[in-house]
């Protein structure tokens, strides 16, 4: 019988599958009900899904809200805006998309209980940017997942999924997932007519600034382990703009956010001798990227350039101006409840150093880069857009469904949809799910077959890290060094090392090129060859493997799609120094892969960008 | 700033193991308590903090850049809908902030199969649940034809 006969395998069938409790699969829980009445609708998380996701902590905004009631912007102006601020590249059917249906979104959570803040002028929801909409948010995710509580048929909390499965007669064809429980180590085999992936994008893919303890406080959750893209790429489905990592400016050290205090605050930069500096930087930069530099707002990635030029230029630390702000006191109480709504860390750290913003200008930092699907960037899946306007190019049926059958996604998941944080991914959610109950309508009793061997070979390879430990502890007296296995924590200090130094991270300056591409691709192949030894002392450390291998495939596409896009197209994100100009004759276009797991080759190819608006 | 646990007031409930979204607040099996088991994959959300019903959870800033003698404490009541900050900092000075966290009652958001199910011709179409109602707009949800698109840089 062997190590693992005390673990049960658990089967669980539905029609609707959603993996991942965060915003995304919470919209998708709550919108399948409304269309799938009589629907089996099962929702999987790794945590708790009343604090799981990117919003565990909360949020003092939702950054996608357009106020169409009002008049105050129209769909059109969201896709304008999120093509400008990414360089040009845009799925805008998808930004469309969710941009028309995000503003019924916001108006429930309202309805719901989601204190927004209103303007005691006009009585409209109080705005700290053209996008941005004020909310007292601590308790955003535990409402939203109540909502989802109330339509799900079942949820199960604490269950890792580690891979999808496939119909036995069709490859191309989802047929559920398999998973671990945390707490009890039963194996999970879901199967279900339809999969939504609402997983988490990547932190922790590269080496972040702090190292020792304050490694957690990455800018992105570490829970977010690229589930949202490992699932998928496994069974091959195309991914694209995986090249597209974000390089995020925050407060140093607890990267607290800045959108209130630039937006609403008016606070501003300036360099170590209290001089404005992006100007510096004008002719330099347009040197690179031509008359995107003229656009308006100056795209996030050209303002992280101007800020690393200038450090390099020797006039750091750049600061953001709060003593002006902060003497009103609305504002300082703004600025505090901003980072204790999302960002509390960065409360501690103003705390612990006696910084206090209407005394101190703080010090500005750029983070390590993450690897996202709804924040000022867009990697993730190449999904089919809406049926109603979505060119044919972008349509093989049914909305958000990715390159495989029944294999739906929102949220970090989808690509080429940049800016629709928290609200724009709930509705992403949303409506992924009303297309998966429309996959499983038409498909009447055509359901997907799953494969015994397939699940069995999994079960061994999931709990396989475990039995590496047992048999490898043996030899050692004790400690952490082995010649046999490697912990988790060992294999993450790796992998961000090798994206670090190869694939642009902070130790470069953001800079990488072709042969040190090819270079870091040897390396994580080697990485991946020795996810066969490693060891989990537990279920917790066996989650943590879990997630490595989640995060190793995707830091494998985002370099292969990062040698592929031959050109610097988002300069402050990162840079090809064997390509260090925008080229839109040759990539004006997405980069898409293909991920072989038979061959474990990677093919790639471009596809066009078509512009739906002017 | 990772959390830890104070050994007097811990009764060794669990809710923080439930709650934590990193899987690092575990039972000590010695003590029958809780403790962070990984301090460096802690976010400082503060959900196990919030969730103890003991108060027994404070965080300490990060050891590689805070420095000691400071404090953010929190006291989150869900039935009042309120939530309450002292942050104190290095040199003793304090700040306090109170906010609102929900203006509905705990439990009232009622399933989507409450609602009238949707008409054979609603599937067809982009409508999504509450719409058009939700958007409050006049027009009905927008959309754009086919016939817009073009390739170029724009």
């Amino acid at each position: 019988m062997g190590l693992f006969s005390r673990r049960k395998t658990k089967f669980v069938d539905s029609d609707v599958l959603v993996i991942g409790g965060g915003m995304a699969g919470c919209g998708a829980v709550y919108e399948a009900r409304h269309w799938g009445r009589d629907l089996k609708i099962v929702c999987v998380e790794k945590a708790n899904i009343e604090r799981s996701g990117a919003v565990a902590q909360g949020l003092y905004a939702i950054n996608c809200y357009m106020g169409m009631q009002w008049d105050e912007n129209q769909p059109e102006d969201h896709v304008r805006y999120a093509r400008n601020d990414l360089m040009g590249l845009v799925r805008e059917d998808l930004g469309y998309d969710i941009a028309r249906h995000v503003d019924g979104t916001v108006h429930k959570f309202e309805e719901w209980g989601l204190p927004i803040m209103r303007d005691p002028e006009t009585g409209r929801y109080q705005r700290e940017g053209k996008w941005q909409i004020m909310i007292h948010g601590e308790s955003y995710k535990p409402i939203v997942a109540e909502a989802a509580r109330k339509a799900a048929t079942e949820v199960y909390n604490r269950i890792m999924v580690t891979h999808l499965l496939t119909d036995k007669t069709s490859e191309n064809r989802v047929a559920g997932a398999v998973g671990f429980n945390v707490r009890t180590g039963d194996f999970y085999v879901f199967r279900a007519k339809a999969v939504i992936v609402a997983a988490g994008g990547a932190s922790h893919i590269y080496k972040p600034r702090a190292v020792g303890e304050g490694m957690g406080r990455t800018w992105y959750a570490p829970w977010s382990s690229a589930s949202a893209y490992a699932l998928p790429i496994e069974v091959g489905a195309k991914m694209t703009q995986m090249e597209n990592r974000i390089v995020l400016t925050r407060f140093k050290d607890g990267y607290g956010p800045v959108g209130a205090y630039f937006l609403h605050l008016k606070t501003y930069t300036e360099n170590a001798y209290g001089e404005e500096y992006e100007s510096n930087w004008y002719e330099h930069t347009k040197e690179l990227v031509g008359d995107y530099v003229d656009r308006h707002p100056v795209p996030t990635c050209l303002r992280n350039h101007a800020l690393l030029e200038e450090l390099k230029a020797g006039r750091g630390p750049i600061r953001m101006v709060t003593k002006e702000a902060f003497q009103d006191p609305h504002k300082e109480t703004v600025g505090w409840e901003n980072f204790l709504g999302m960002t509390i860390g960065q409360a501690v750290v103003w705390a612990s150093q006696n910084i206090d913003p209407k005394h101190t200008n703080p010090e500005l930092t750029t983070s390590e880069p993450y690897v996202m699907g709804s924040h000022a960037t867009c990697s993730g899946a190449w999904a089919s857009g809406p049926e109603d306007y979505a060119p044919d190019e972008y349509q093989w049926g049914y909305n958000r469904m990715m390159t495989v059958d029944g294999l739906f996604g929102a949220g970090d998941t989808i690509g080429g949809t940049a800016h629709k944080f928290s609200s724009g991914s709930y509705t992403e959610g949303r409506i992924a799910a009303k297309a998966a109950v429309n996959y499983i309508k038409d498909l009447g009793k055509d359901g997907p077959q799953v494969s015994e061997e397939e699940y069995e070979n999994l079960r061994k390879a999931v709990f396989k890290p475990m039995e590496n430990y047992d048999v490898g502890r043996n030899e050692i007296v004790a400690g952490t060094v082995s010649p046999s296995y490697f912990q988790p924590i060992q294999g993450l200090q790796r992998l961000e090392k090798i994206m670090d130094e190869y694939v642009g991270g902070i130790s470069t300056g953001y800079m990488t090129n072709e042969p040190l591409l090819t270079r870091g691709l040897e390396l994580l192949g080697m990485l991946r060859e020795d996810m066969e030894h490693i060891g989990a002392e537990d279920l917790h450390q066996l989650q943590r493997a879990w997630e490595l291998k989640h995060r190793l495939v995707a830091s494998e596409s985002v370099t292969h799609h990062t040698l592929f896009r031959e050109e610097t197209r988002w300069p402050g994100y990162y840079y090809r120094g064997d390509h260090m100009k925008l080229d839109d004759q040759d990539w004006h276009c997405f980069t898409l892969s293909k991920y072989h797991r038979d061959t474990n080759e990677w093919e790639m190819e471009k596809a066009p960008v078509y512009h739906i608006i002017d | 700033m990772p959390t830890f646990v104070y050994m007097t007031r811990c009764d060794g409930c669990g809710h923080c193991v439930d709650i934590c979204p990193s899987d690092i607040m575990h039972i000590d099996k010695t003590y029958r308590r809780a403790l962070n088991i990984e301090p460096n994959m802690c976010w400082e959300c503060y959900s196990c903090v919030k969730a103890c019903p003991q108060n027994a959870i404070d965080a300490r800033g990060y050891a590689d850049f805070a420095p000691m003698g400071h404090s953010v404490r929190v006291l989150r009541e869900p039935e009042k809908g309120m939530i309450s900050w002292r942050i104190k900092f290095r040199n003793g000075h304090e700040k306090h902030f109170v906010s609102p966290i929900r203006t509905t009652p705990w439990g009232i958001i009622p399933s989507p199969a409450e609602l009238p199910a949707p008409s054979e011709g609603d599937y067809k179409d982009q409508s999504l649940a509450h719409e058009p109602d939700a958007l409050n707009i006049e027009g009905g949800l927008p959309a754009l034809s086919p016939d817009q698109l073009r390739k170029g840089v724009v």
